[in-house]
């Protein structure tokens, strides 16, 4: 079994569904975030429109973040899933380092590395991760990969010639995939970043939370 | 213009999150200063010890004592900069040998090891000559990969374009001989001769690293869109393009000129300003170098 995830940027509205959703479910602390959706805009008015990318974890086959973590925590399971040890993260900032996908943080509330993990513990009872559920509009197509009959399978099949993935140049062999992404869409030197439109860019946290 | 009008030339991004800074910071910077000083005198020590002998003994007790100060300041920061500093237990416990950081962390163990017995039986006078040899040998040989192995954690870094293993190799060792040169410089070793080879040994590892960085200057960005956007921030206008050369004027330039002169006027201060400076510079090289690459929006 190999998981992978594909989303057909056709479909996206950007509504932030399943952002919300994400946060909610993996307890993501205010300020850091395991799945985003960005926006870009392209064209002059009135001849302009809005692109909404989501973008998380890659769970390359050949991953950076497992390769330079100096323990294992971050590790594949048998699924194809790049998960996150949390107890066994030294917190040297590696992973963060390593990934070309900027799809990994230092979580401030247990000091460890975080990341999307395709909701592994959902996927291990059975259900889909909690951004698929929320999607109105089943923009998040997530199966195995390994199975010609897996919806991602034939959704790749059908969409052959337009399925893309960010920084093939990497080498990392993403499992995530894009329908209909552009270069503005994957690449994020291909667009402009003004200040001023960021969420949440100056958060304090405590030093320390929870604990008795 | 029509190409400036066109939608594909006029992408801006209008909501998304903040950029995530500078991860690896100072502590890191003054981890790898600390480290080429403390395996630099382990490189340049042997040369003097094989080459002068007996007119550089003192070498054979200041080498060890000062590798084992800046191997523990190297440490100390290490440690420090980890979120979870008594997790690094887990490196033993649990050792990825895959990770450039586990082989690292093993090695520089090992080299602390050796380098504390050597110092300790010099300082105790416990140490035979033909045991102080071995030892000698031994911690030439693992001071050879600690102070490269922080270039393949670079280019494990994926993300980090600007970062090649080829080059950050070279800019390692190159700071080792500099570190090591400079704090023998700057503690008086030997007489004329001696100063002179170690000033050669600074000037010439200067000078070079001062190439190194020039061509990735003017000539990394013409390949690479990655590497282009990373440049940017020490290029004209870029937000470490001052620090960016006072690097470069602290740590080679002004140094290499001290040491010309320095030789030519037979000047003891001069090789010893050239040394504090490029002491100096070499961590706002490294520092700059270290960061550039953090700036950039990965996603």
């Amino acid at each position: 079994m190999k998981l992978g995830f594909l989303v057909d940027l056709g479909l996206c509205m950007g509504c932030k569904g399943c952002e919300v959703s994400c946060k909610v479910e993996n307890s993501v602390p205010i300020g850091m975030w395991r799945l985003r959706v960005k926006y870009v805009d392209v064209g002059t008015f009135p001849e302009a429109k809005r692109t909404f990318t989501p973008l998380r974890c890659n769970h390359c086959e050949n991953a950076p973040c497992e390769r330079i973590c100096p323990v294992s925590a971050l590790h594949y399971l048998d699924n194809g899933i790049v998960n996150v040890d949390k107890e066994r993260c030294i917190g040297c900032a590696g992973c963060v380092m390593a990934c070309p996908y900027g799809a990994i943080y230092i979580d401030p509330e247990t000091n460890s590395a975080d990341k999307c993990t395709y909701c592994a513990h959902r996927v291990a009872g059975g259900m889909m991760p909690a951004c698929v559920v929320a999607c109105p509009v089943e923009a998040n197509i997530f199966g195995d990969l390994d199975d010609p009959a897996s919806g991602i399978s034939r959704y790749i099949m059908e969409h052959q010639g337009n399925v893309k993935v960010r920084k093939p140049e990497k080498n990392t062999a993403p499992k995530h995939f894009y329908v209909g992404g552009g270069e503005v869409n994957l690449n994020p030197l291909a667009s402009e970043r003004v200040e001023g439109f960021s969420l949440f860019d100056n958060i304090t946290h405590l030093k320390h939370i929870g604990g008795h | 213009m029509v190409e400036h009008a066109t939608a594909a030339t006029n992408a801006v991004v209008t909501l998304d999150v903040a950029l995530p800074g500078i991860v690896w910071g100072w502590m890191i910077t003054l981890n790898m200063w600390a480290k080429s000083i403390a395996t630099g005198v382990i490189l340049v020590g042997l040369y003097l010890l094989k080459k002068y002998g007996d007119r550089v003994g003192g070498v054979k007790t200041l080498m060890p004592v000062v590798s084992f100060i800046f191997l523990n300041i190297f440490l100390l920061f290490t440690l420090l900069d980890l979120h979870h500093p008594f997790r690094m237990l887990n490196i033993f416990l649990h050792p990825h040998f895959t990770s450039a950081i586990t082989v690292g962390a093993w090695l520089a163990t090992i080299l602390t090891g050796v380098i504390f017995v050597m110092a300790a039986g010099r300082l105790l006078n416990k140490l035979d000559d033909e045991l102080y040899n071995k030892l000698l040998w031994a911690a030439f040989i693992l001071a050879i990969p600690v102070t490269l192995y922080t270039a393949t954690i670079m280019g494990e870094a994926a993300a980090r374009e600007l970062w090649q293993t080829p080059t950050e190799l070279m800019q390692m060792a190159l700071a080792a001989f500099i570190g090591g040169s400079a704090v023998y410089l700057v503690l008086g070793v030997g007489d004329r001769n001696v100063k002179r080879d170690l000033a050669i040994v600074l000037a010439v590892s200067a000078s070079l690293s001062f190439i190194i960085y020039m061509g990735e200057y003017y000539f990394g960005a013409m390949k690479a869109e990655e590497v282009a956007a990373t440049i940017a921030f020490v290029k004209s206008g870029g937000e470490y393009h001052t620090m960016f050369w006072a690097g470069q004027y602290l740590g080679y330039i002004i140094p290499v000129l001290l040491v010309v002169f320095g030789l030519k006027n037979r000047s003891q201060s001069l090789l010893a300003l050239a040394s504090v400076l490029a002491l100096a510079g070499l961590w706002v090289a490294k520092h700059v170098w270290l960061v550039i690459p953090q700036l950039l929006n990965l996603s």
